[in-house]
């Protein structure tokens, strides 16, 4: 063997011996350094022949390619066993619990969420949402809705009233949205139409009632909505709103002062272990009210029934949201109870829109 | 209102089935409540005599009753607790193993302080006929023993009870709905007519009205030599069908008349009469024992009959019981007059009394009926208790029905939406009782006196409608035109729903609480002003209406402390008041947070946990401004807020001090106390209204982006300061230093303890510099870098951390 080959070997076995990158540099420093074994052969070329330099030339750098190529094989080796000890020793419990995003976390009560679902369907209806104050008039809750005087909704047995006035007058809590209704009526002009949602007030406390719930009306005038209007607007909304294909909806004259004709809206539907599946069974469950604004109650906002003419309905917010999401009791709406809201509440991405779905 | 099938039937010619004509008198606007078929749920109770009632030994309050249950049985025992239980009563018996409804129990044998007892008496509350459980059942003493009590009682026959709106005061008698129905088809109406009965002598007593506001209408008529007492069984049976207790015949007429002719009556036993009646207003002071054994405290307030001795009955509500009819009457005085529906109402409202007659008189009843009515009654008085009829005294009742409707036929169709042919609404219309003049395109329609509710067109309409069937209606899609679609949320709107939702994405939950709160609570947040205190609250501590959302939270937060639930962060957005005007009624968005429950995470958590902080509501302040979209460069904070707020950890969001936006911080000491909450608490209120509205923008497109094209520099700084500088100070007096230059300051360390004085703090501020134009030189930084340090030091009285 040549002194030559007797190096490589030699350096070639230092470089399978290298136990670590610093071994292995070591290595590299004897061999190709500039005080190297081999880099000390490259330099004797100088002092030879041409056509030894050639022949030795070529041998030497064949050498030197080896132990380069050695080298780096060796690096990866040595560099990838590193990673993998250090990966081996880098570990963290995985299993430990999230701490819950907020969004997560956060509620949305049901009254709103059903209060933007009704919102939305409207909208996409076409109608614009109205509100306005809760402390109203007597005259805007009652007068001017066509309650006669002495009608018992008018008595502090049913209504909230605030102390009179210097005058006589006295405020009151409204009792319905319609006095929403009126304020529209005697700031726009027709054609109108609007839904006024908002919290009404009854001097009622049991197991159904509460002394502010909420309600959401509709009202249309124009010069040309009739009953069969009516019972359109309201049969698409209810088969939107609680999101069934088809619904069964019974429409029986009843008796408001502020419209007529008057109607009651009653919807087909079966009671099943605390969950109402609407469409289908034997039960009548009565949603809402409505009919043709009384010709009076148009006169009282300076609109001309012989011109115009339109409807209105109305509907408990409360009573619809318990309805649509199973909730059993009306009081539980106002009990703030975290366990409650927890449950029956919605996140806050949980948006309602028609493209998305309402609640799902 | 109740009546049964047999009932209807006297008024109605019908072969319609039960479910069918309940059916459409739902369909027609008399919505049929409940049908109950009592013959079934009865079937075991029977007619039975007691033989004997011997004092319990063992018990002051009992008695021992033999009791002849008929069909030859042998005498059973029961032990009865009614006062009225007595040797010769016949009443109602249940055997072992009857289900007793009013009770909710199935009854057995049972030993009673020591003795038997195998079956029971019965009360009509028990056997849920009516209200009544004074005592048991008394049964007239010819009633068949042995012979089912349902039966015998009339009960077989359905009852049906309508939940009637109260516009339809025809239909308090069976008569009017018979009505309803043969105009829908379902049968003829029987109206033999009334013939006027000849008065054989001059009524002796007259009648005088003082205010014909009050009283319409009189009429009076005596009838002399009747022989009162238990009224004919088809009258009792008609009374009890319904759950009223007949009393004798003269009063048991008058509530005939009441729910087969919607036509209240009042019955004087004339000998109790002294003198003439007047109509006139209670005198302060007047009392009145009334036909229920309650004696009533009057004022000028109350409507009443009177005769030379005071007082004899409350108009149009309910008659004395000292001239009340009895066995031992003969002469019998028959009022049948009009009242005032509003009076009646008040009067009967200030007294508590519901009777059958102050529910007709609310709402009206037929003023032309008045003497008719008065003529059948008095046709019924003689055939069940014979006598001779007076002339009638009629004062008043100058009742000219003049209610004719110029009513043109397309009317139906445009309000309705429905074509009508005028054949069919002439026959709907006469059927109702209406006189239809003319064959259109305008017709003339006169309205029946009973239709006291009918005056306009929409109301002919609504007649024709209802009885042709809503559901003939066709629904026609309402096209919601061509007008763009633009969003219908205004600007308030939006700022309730983002402020929500941002809120519930902070990880707060919605509550909702009430608008009224107590007087001390509503004080302690600036509200209690006299204009918004409720004359008629619902309980002393929901008395005034909120200025702020707060008190109702911190109850909230408290209430489910109590439940075990501690780290709670609840928020609400709703309506505060702040005057009884619109303008002064705001929407609030409001929150508080207890406990663990912090901005950065609820609960105790390996990863860290800290206890909220005033600074968390700020942050939640801060989300509601920014999702409600305020200004947010506009905002300055200011320390200290509100009264109810900790003076040192609480501060104040405003645009210049004239436009306060909201407060946050930690709740005052006191203010938990006044609230029994437990702290410390967190909260934060925000008024929706005072957020300047955004500028109108013409188009969506947003401001072109400027992007620089040099990288920017970052420089820290510590500074040393008093403990009472403001960090807001440092980053302002950095920040103004050179509003081009520097983009941003951010606050990265406080640091206050070891190595520095205990009156000082070092605050870290970390500047970005971004070069406009060309890259900046080391010096030129080093430039920027000490005018910061050197405005800071000048407007804080801070120094350089070495």
């Amino acid at each position: 063997m040549s002194d030559l080959a007797a190096l490589e070997k030699s350096v070639l076995d230092d470089i399978a011996a290298a136990g670590d990158e610093a071994a292995l540099e070591a290595v590299r420093v004897a061999a190709l350094g500039k005080k190297g074994s081999i880099s000390a052969l490259l330099a004797t070329l100088g002092k030879m022949s041409p056509d030894e330099r050639k022949t030795e030339g070529a041998k030497i750098n064949l050498a030197k390619d080896k132990v380069t190529q050695a080298l780096t094989a060796r690096r990866d080796v040595l560099k990838s066993a590193a990673l993998d000890a250090r990966l081996a020793s880098e570990t963290i419990d995985v299993t430990l619990p999230l701490r819950e995003a907020p969004a997560e976390q956060g509620r949305i009560h049901p009254l709103s969420q059903v209060f933007e679902e009704v919102n939305t369907i409207f909208a996409d209806m076409g109608f614009a949402i109205a509100e306005g104050p809760d402390i109203e008039t007597d005259d805007y809750n009652f007068t001017k809705l066509n309650f006669p005087e002495g009608h018992p909704a008018r008595e502090m047995h049913d209504t909230f009233f605030f102390n009179p006035k210097e005058d006589g007058s006295r405020m009151l809590l409204r009792t319905h949205t319609s006095p929403v209704q009126v304020r529209t009526m005697l700031s726009q002009k027709p054609p109108i139409r609007v839904v006024c949602p908002g919290r009404t007030y009854r001097i009622d406390s049991d197991a159904t009632h509460t002394p502010q719930f909420h309600q959401v009306e509709g009202l249309v005038i124009d010069k040309g909505s009739h009953l069969g209007h009516l019972k359109w607007i309201l049969h698409e909304f209810c088969k939107a709103f609680f999101e069934v294909d088809h619904i069964n909806m019974r429409f029986r004259p009843s008796f408001f002062p502020f419209t007529e004709p008057s109607l009651e809206v009653d919807i087909q539907c079966r009671r099943d272990k605390g969950e109402i599946r609407f469409g289908e069974g034997e039960d009548w469950l009565e949603i809402l009210g409505c009919g043709m604004v009384h010709p009076n109650v148009l006169r009282a906002c300076d609109i001309d029934p012989d011109v115009y003419q339109g409807f209105a309905w109305g509907m408990g917010l409360d009573r619809i949201a318990m309805l649509k999401y199973g909730i059993a009791d009306l009081r539980q709406l106002f009990e703030n109870d975290v366990r409650w809201l927890n449950h029956y509440g919605f996140k806050p991405l949980d948006v309602p829109t028609l493209a998305g779905g309402l609640s799902t | 209102m109740k009546f049964t099938l047999s009932w209807l039937k006297e008024h109605l010619d019908t072969d319609e089935p039960l479910e069918k004509l309940a059916e459409k008198l739902t369909m027609i606007g008399l919505e049929v409540e409940s049908i109950e078929d009592k013959a079934k749920a009865l079937a075991p109770f029977s007619i039975a005599r007691v033989i004997s009632a011997e004092q319990h030994p063992n018990a002051d309050r009992l008695r021992v009753c033999m009791v002849d249950t008929g069909n030859g049985a042998a005498p059973v025992q029961v032990v009865c607790g009614a006062p009225n239980a007595r040797a010769g009563l016949v009443s109602v018996f249940s055997p072992p193993g009857t289900f007793i409804p009013g009770k909710n129990i199935t009854l057995g044998v049972g030993t009673i302080r020591g003795v038997e007892s195998r079956g029971m008496l019965c009360s009509a509350a028990e056997l849920e006929i009516s209200e009544d459980h004074d005592g048991i059942m008394e049964l007239p003493a010819d009633a068949p023993i042995g012979k089912g009590y349902a039966e015998w009682a009339g009960l077989g026959d359905p009852v049906l009870e309508i939940n009637l709106t109260p516009n339809r005061q025809d239909c308090t008698g069976v008569h009017g709905i018979a009505r309803d129905l043969s105009a829908a088809d379902m049968g003829k109406l029987i109206d033999p007519g009334i013939k006027q009965i000849k008065g054989e002598f001059p009524c002796p007593v007259k009648v005088s009205v003082g205010d014909a506001t009050l009283c319409p209408g009189f009429a009076l008529r005596l009838v002399r030599g009747v022989k009162n007492g238990p009224s004919p069984e088809w009258l009792q049976k008609r009374l009890t069908s319904i759950g009223l207790r007949p009393i004798n015949a003269l009063v048991d007429i008058t509530n005939f008349m009441t729910y087969d002719r919607a036509r209240p009556l009042h019955v004087f036993d004339a000998k109790k009469v002294t003198g003439n009646l007047t109509v006139r207003r209670a005198k302060d002071g007047e009392s009145l024992l009334a036909l229920d054994g309650r004696t009533y405290t009057l004022d000028p307030s109350i409507c009443v009959i009177a005769d030379e001795h005071g007082v004899e009955s409350l108009a149009g509500i309910m008659g004395g019981e000292t001239s009340g009819c009895d066995e031992n009457t003969t002469d019998v005085l028959i009022e049948s007059a009009l009242w005032n529906e509003i009076n009646i109402a008040q009067t009967g409202r200030k007294l508590g009394i519901n009777s059958d007659a102050r529910y007709r008189f609310e709402r009206g009843v037929d003023p032309a009926f008045m003497v008719p009515g008065l003529e059948l009654a008095t046709k019924l008085v003689m055939e069940l208790c014979g006598g001779t009829p007076s002339e009638t005294v009629v004062v008043g009742n100058a009742f000219g029905d003049d209610r004719i409707i110029d009513f043109p036929l397309s009317e139906v169709k445009r309000l309705a939406g429905i074509e009508v042919p005028l054949v069919e609404m002439r026959r709907i219309l006469v059927h109702l009782g209406f006189m239809v003049a003319g064959n259109g395109p305008v017709v003339k329609i006169a309205v029946p006196s009973w239709r006291t509710d009918v005056h306009g067109k929409a109301d002919i309409v609504e007649e024709v409608v209802r009885i042709v069937g809503v559901d003939k209606v066709p629904m026609t899609p309402f096209e919601r035109g061509d007008d763009a679609r633009k969003p219908v949320l205004t600007t308030m709107q939006n700022r309730i729903r983002r402020a929500k939702r941002a809120l519930a994405a902070s990880g707060m939950v919605e509550a909702v609480t009430w608008s009224f709160i107590s007087k001390p609570h509503a004080e302690m947040f600036g509200g209690g002003q006299a204009e918004l205190v409720l004359a008629n609250p619902i309980a002393s501590d929901l008395s005034d209406m909120r200025p702020s959302l707060l008190p109702g939270l911190v109850a909230a937060a408290q209430a489910n402390a109590n439940r075990g639930y501690q780290d709670v962060a609840l928020f609400e957005v709703g309506q505060v008041f702040k005057g009884d005007k619109p303008e002064n009624q705001f929407v609030a968005a409001s929150g508080v947070r207890h406990g663990f429950a912090s901005a950065n995470g609820m609960g105790r958590h390996w990863s860290g946990s800290a206890m909220t902080d005033a600074l968390d509501a700020k942050a939640d302040a801060f989300a509601v401004l920014a999702a409600a979209g305020a200004p947010m460069q506009a905002l300055q904070i200011v320390p200290g807020g509100a009264s109810w707020l900790h003076p040192g950890r609480s501060g104040t969001i405003q645009i210049g001090p004239q436009n306060v936006l909201g407060y946050f911080g930690e709740l005052h000491p006191r203010t938990l106390e006044a609230l029994g909450a437990d702290g410390p608490l967190m909260a934060f209120e925000v008024i929706l209204d005072r957020i300047p509205d955004a500028k109108k923008k013409p188009t969506r497109a947003k401001p072109v982006l400027e992007l620089s094209a040099f990288q920017p520099v970052s420089r820290d700084f510590a500074f040393i300061v008093d403990r009472t500088v403001k960090a807001g100070d440092i980053v302002r007096a950095a920040q103004g230093v050179d509003k081009k230059l520097i983009t941003d300051v951010s606050v990265f360390d406080v640091y206050e303890g070891k190595g520095i004085d205990p009156d000082k703090k070092s605050v870290a501020i970390a500047v970005t510099i971004q070069p406009r134009e060309k890259t900046l030189t080391d010096q030129e930084i080093d430039a920027v870098a000490a005018k910061i340090v050197a405005e800071v030091t000048k407007k804080t009285g801070g120094t350089l951390r070495g």
